[in-house]
C-alpha cells in the first residue's frame, strides 16, 4: 500500500507488468526520454531501456497499427495516444485491424496490446484536447474499453489491460492524473476487467458514474446527504450488468451520470439495457444527467458548466428523489435549448 | 493611448515589403509571446500556450508575401501567425484570456485562432490536420478558376504522419494551387528531430511527390521573403504545389511550463546569434535606417501591447449562450 497520484500509479503498473512479462513493451510520443507528457512512464526508459520503452515520431496511426503487428507476433504492446483526439489518425488499426484479427483468423492471430489515451475536459486545453470520444469505440466487437477513476482503479485495470488476451482500450481521465490516494499494489491490486464497484450504498436510486463522475457523484451524494448506491462502471465494454441490475432491483430507480455529450452516450447503452430487464422493478423513469450537445468550451467558467458540477448533480438527483419525475437538465432549464 | 486600433485588413495592408514594418511587425509577435508567457505563469491564461519565440520571420515573411484573399491552415502555435497575417492583438489576446470579445468568443483559446478577413482558417490543435484542409481550399479555388493560393503550415514533427504525406501527394497529381511550409524548428513536442527522423533536411520529402522542395534560413527574413514569393507565384499560375522548408529554431519549449530541459548544452546559444529579430535588425542598420529609428519602432510597439494586457483583463467574459452558439447553423424563425 502507498500513496501515490494517479500518473504514478500507472507507471507503477506498466513497470510490474513489464517485470513480470519480458514480452510487455510500451510506445508512444515523448513517453521515453521525457517520461510522458503526463508523466506515466516515469523510470520506464532506464529500468528496461530503448527496445521496451520506445518513443515514436508523431505518427499515431504507424504506431498503433505497428502494435496490431507486434502484438500478432506474440508482443504485449502498450500504446499511448496522449490526447483521445489524436486516436482519429488510428481508428483503422484499432477498430478495423486488432478488433477482428481473432475473428478473421479462426482464432489464430490476436492481439493482446492495450491503447492507453488521456480523456476528458477541465484543464482548459479547448475543444480539440477535451472530449472523452467512449463512443468512438464502444460500438465495435472484439475491443474491450476500461476506465479509471481513481490511482488504485488506473493500477489495477492498466495490469488487468495488459494481461488480457484482446485489445482493451484505456481510458485515462486526464483531470484526475494529479489526483492523489492509496494504491494497493502487487496481485492484490488487479481491478478486474468487466466488474464494476459499488462506491456508495443506498437503497433510493442507483446511480452509475465512469471516470470523473465517479467523484463529482459521490461528493453530490456527500454533501446532500443523499441515499444513493453509487455504481463506478470502471468497464465500459463488456460492462457489469449484473451489479447494476441488481442494484436497480433493490432501487427502483437509474441515473447515470456521464461527462460527454447527452446525444450517443454510452448511459443510453445502460438505461436501455436495464429498463429492458428491469422495467417491473422501476418505480420512476430513468434518466441521464450528462454534458449539452456542445463542443468542449475552452473560457473557465463554460467549461465547468459543460462538465455535470457537484451542484448540478445534487441538485437533480435531490429532485428525482423527492418527486420521483425526471428533472429537466440546466440548458433546458434556462431556456438555453429546448 | 497608444493602442493598436486597425483593423485586420489595414494591419495586413500596412505590412508591405518594407523590411521597417516587417521588422515592427516581428517586435510586436516577440513581445507578445513574452507576455503570453508571463500571464500564463500568473494564471491571467489557462489551459495551454505554444510561443513562437525564434519563428517570427517566417509568419512575418509568409503575410508579406501572400494577398488577403489566400487562405492559410496554420497549427496550434498559431500566435504569431495570427497577428502577422493582420489580426489585431486585442481579440487574440482576448481569445487567449477567454474573453466574449476573442475571435472565437472565447470558446476556442490559444490553439484556435481565425479570422476569414485575412484567410485564417480555425487553427489547427492535430498535427498535420491543417494538410489536407490547404489541398482542399486549393481545389476549391482551381475548380472556380480563382488565382487564389492556399498555404498550410506545419512543423517538423508533422512531416512523420500520414496527412502530410496524402495531402502533398493530392496537391501533386491535381497540380493544385498550394505552398506546403514546413516550419522546422528542430523539436516535435520534447524530441529533437534525429530521434524521430532519419534525416534533418526535410525538403528532399518533396522529391517523392514530383514536386519542387526547397530550403531557406528561416531566421531570415529577406531569404523568407524571397522563396516563399517565387513558390506562391508558382501556385498562383497554375504551375502547382511547392514544398518550402524553412529551417527555424524554437526559442521556447513545446508548451505551458516547458522550459526544454532536453536541449544539447549550447545549442540554444548557438541559434540565438541567428534571432530574426537580430538579423533583421542588423540588416536594416547596415542598409542605412538609424538605430534610434528601430528604437523607436521597438518602443511603440511594446508599449501598444503592453497598455493592451489591463484593457483585455478587464474585458467581460462570455456568457453561457457562447457555448451553445455555432455548433449547426442556425435554425431560421418561423412565425
Amino acid at each position: 500500500m502507498a500513496k501515490m497520484r494517479m500518473n504514478q500509479a500507472i507507471a507503477a503498473a506498466l513497470a510490474d507488468e513489464m517485470r513480470a512479462d519480458p514480452s510487455v513493451m510500451i510506445m508512444g510520443e515523448d513517453i521515453a526520454v521525457a517520461q510522458g507528457p503526463f508523466k506515466t512512464s516515469e523510470g520506464l526508459l532506464e529500468e528496461f531501456g530503448p527496445l521496451r520503452v520506445r518513443d515514436t515520431p508523431i505518427s499515431e496511426m504507424g504506431f498503433t497499427g505497428a502494435a496490431v503487428g507486434a502484438s500478432a507476433m506474440g508482443l504485449r504492446p502498450v500504446v499511448e495516444i496522449m490526447f483521445v483526439e489524436f486516436l482519429g489518425v488510428a481508428l483503422d488499426a484499432l477498430v478495423t485491424e486488432a478488433a477482428k484479427f481473432r475473428y478473421l483468423s479462426n482464432g489464430v492471430f490476436t492481439c493482446p496490446m492495450v491503447v492507453r489515451a488521456s480523456v476528458g475536459s477541465g484543464l482548459g486545453f479547448g475543444s480539440q484536447h477535451s472530449q472523452t470520444l467512449e463512443n468512438w469505440v464502444t460500438a465495435t466487437p472484439g475491443l474491450k474499453v476500461v476506465t479509471p477513476s481513481d490511482p488504485q482503479t488506473a493500477y489495477g485495470l492498466m495490469r488487468a489491460a495488459i494481461r488480457d488476451a484482446d485489445p482493451v482500450i484505456v481510458l485515462e481521465p486526464r483531470a484526475l492524473y494529479s489526483v492523489r490516494g492509496e494504491v494497493v499494489t502487487g496481485d492484490d491490486g488487479i481491478v478486474e476487467i468487466g466488474r464494476a464497484r459499488t462506491v456508495r450504498q443506498g437503497s433510493a436510486a442507483t446511480v452509475v458514474t465512469m471516470g470523473q463522475t465517479t467523484g463529482l457523484t459521490l461528493k453530490a451524494a456527500e454533501s446532500a446527504g443523499l441515499d444513493l448506491d453509487v455504481i463506478d462502471l470502471l468497464t465500459l465494454v463488456p460492462w457489469d450488468v449484473e451489479t447494476v441490475l441488481a442494484s436497480v432491483r433493490r432501487t427502483g430507480r437509474l441515473v447515470v451520470v456521464e461527462e460527454a455529450p447527452f446525444s450517443g452516450g454510452w448511459g443510453s447503452e445502460i438505461v436501455s439495457t436495464i429498463t429492458t430487464a428491469a422495467f417491473d422493478a422501476l418505480s420512476a423513469a430513468p434518466f441521464r444527467i450528462t454534458a449539452p450537445d456542445v463542443p468542449v468550451p475552452y473560457t473557465k467558467d463554460l467549461e465547468a458548466r459543460y462538465l455535470p458540477g457537484v451542484d448540478e448533480i445534487s441538485e437533480q438527483l435531490t429532485a428525482y428523489l423527492k418527486t420521483g419525475s425526471v428533472p429537466q437538465p440546466w440548458w433546458v432549464r434556462e431556456g438555453i435549448v429546448r | 493611448m497608444t493602442i493598436d486600433t486597425r483593423t485586420s485588413l489595414e494591419r495586413r495592408a500596412a505590412l508591405t515589403a518594407d523590411p521597417v514594418e516587417q521588422y515592427a511587425r516581428m517586435v510586436e509577435i516577440r513581445d507578445f509571446e513574452e507576455r503570453v508567457n508571463g500571464l500564463f505563469a500568473s494564471g491571467s491564461i489557462h489551459g495551454t500556450t505554444h510561443l513562437c519565440l525564434g519563428q517570427e520571420a517566417l509568419a512575418v515573411g509568409l503575410a508579406t508575401v501572400l494577398r488577403p484573399t489566400d487562405v492559410v491552415t496554420a497549427t496550434y502555435r498559431g500566435h504569431g501567425m495570427a497577428l502577422a497575417l493582420g489580426m489585431n492583438p486585442r481579440p487574440v489576446l482576448a481569445e487567449l484570456m477567454g474573453r466574449a470579445e476573442g475571435c472565437t468568443g472565447g470558446v476556442g483559446g490559444s490553439m484556435h485562432l481565425c479570422d476569414a478577413d485575412v484567410g485564417l482558417l480555425p487553427t489547427f490543435a492535430i498535427i498535420g490536420a491543417g494538410l489536407p484542409v490547404a489541398a482542399g481550399a486549393a481545389l476549391a479555388f482551381q475548380n472556380r478558376g480563382e488565382d487564389r493560393v492556399a498555404v498550410g503550415v506545419f512543423g517538423d514533427g508533422a512531416s512523420n504522419i500520414g496527412g502530410f504525406h496524402e495531402a502533398l501527394n493530392l496537391a501533386a497529381v491535381w497540380k493544385l494551387p498550394v505552398v506546403f511550409l514546413l516550419d522546422n524548428n528542430v523539436y516535435g513536442e520534447y524530441s529533437r528531430i534525429n530521434t524521430t527522423t532519419p534525416f534533418e533536411d526535410l525538403h528532399i520529402r518533396a522529391t517523392s511527390y514530383g514536386m519542387p522542395g526547397v530550403q531557406v534560413d528561416g531566421m531570415d527574413i529577406a531569404a523568407v521573403t524571397a522563396t516563399l514569393a517565387e513558390a506562391v507565384d508558382r501556385a498562383r499560375s497554375g504551375e502547382g504545389p511547392t514544398l518550402v522548408e524553412a529551417k527555424t529554431y524554437r526559442f521556447a519549449g513545446h508548451s505551458r511550463a516547458d522550459t526544454a530541459p532536453y536541449r544539447p548544452e549550447g545549442e540554444f546559444d548557438a541559434w540565438k546569434l541567428r534571432d530574426p529579430l537580430l538579423v533583421t535588425r542588423q540588416a536594416l542598420e547596415a542598409a542605412g535606417t538609424s538605430s534610434q529609428q528601430l528604437d523607436d519602432v521597438e518602443a511603440r510597439v511594446k508599449a501598444e501591447i503592453g497598455e493592451l494586457v489591463p484593457l483585455v483583463e478587464a474585458l467581460p467574459s462570455p456568457g453561457v449562450d457562447a457555448m451553445f452558439a455555432n455548433v449547426y447553423a442556425p435554425v431560421p424563425v418561423t412565425a
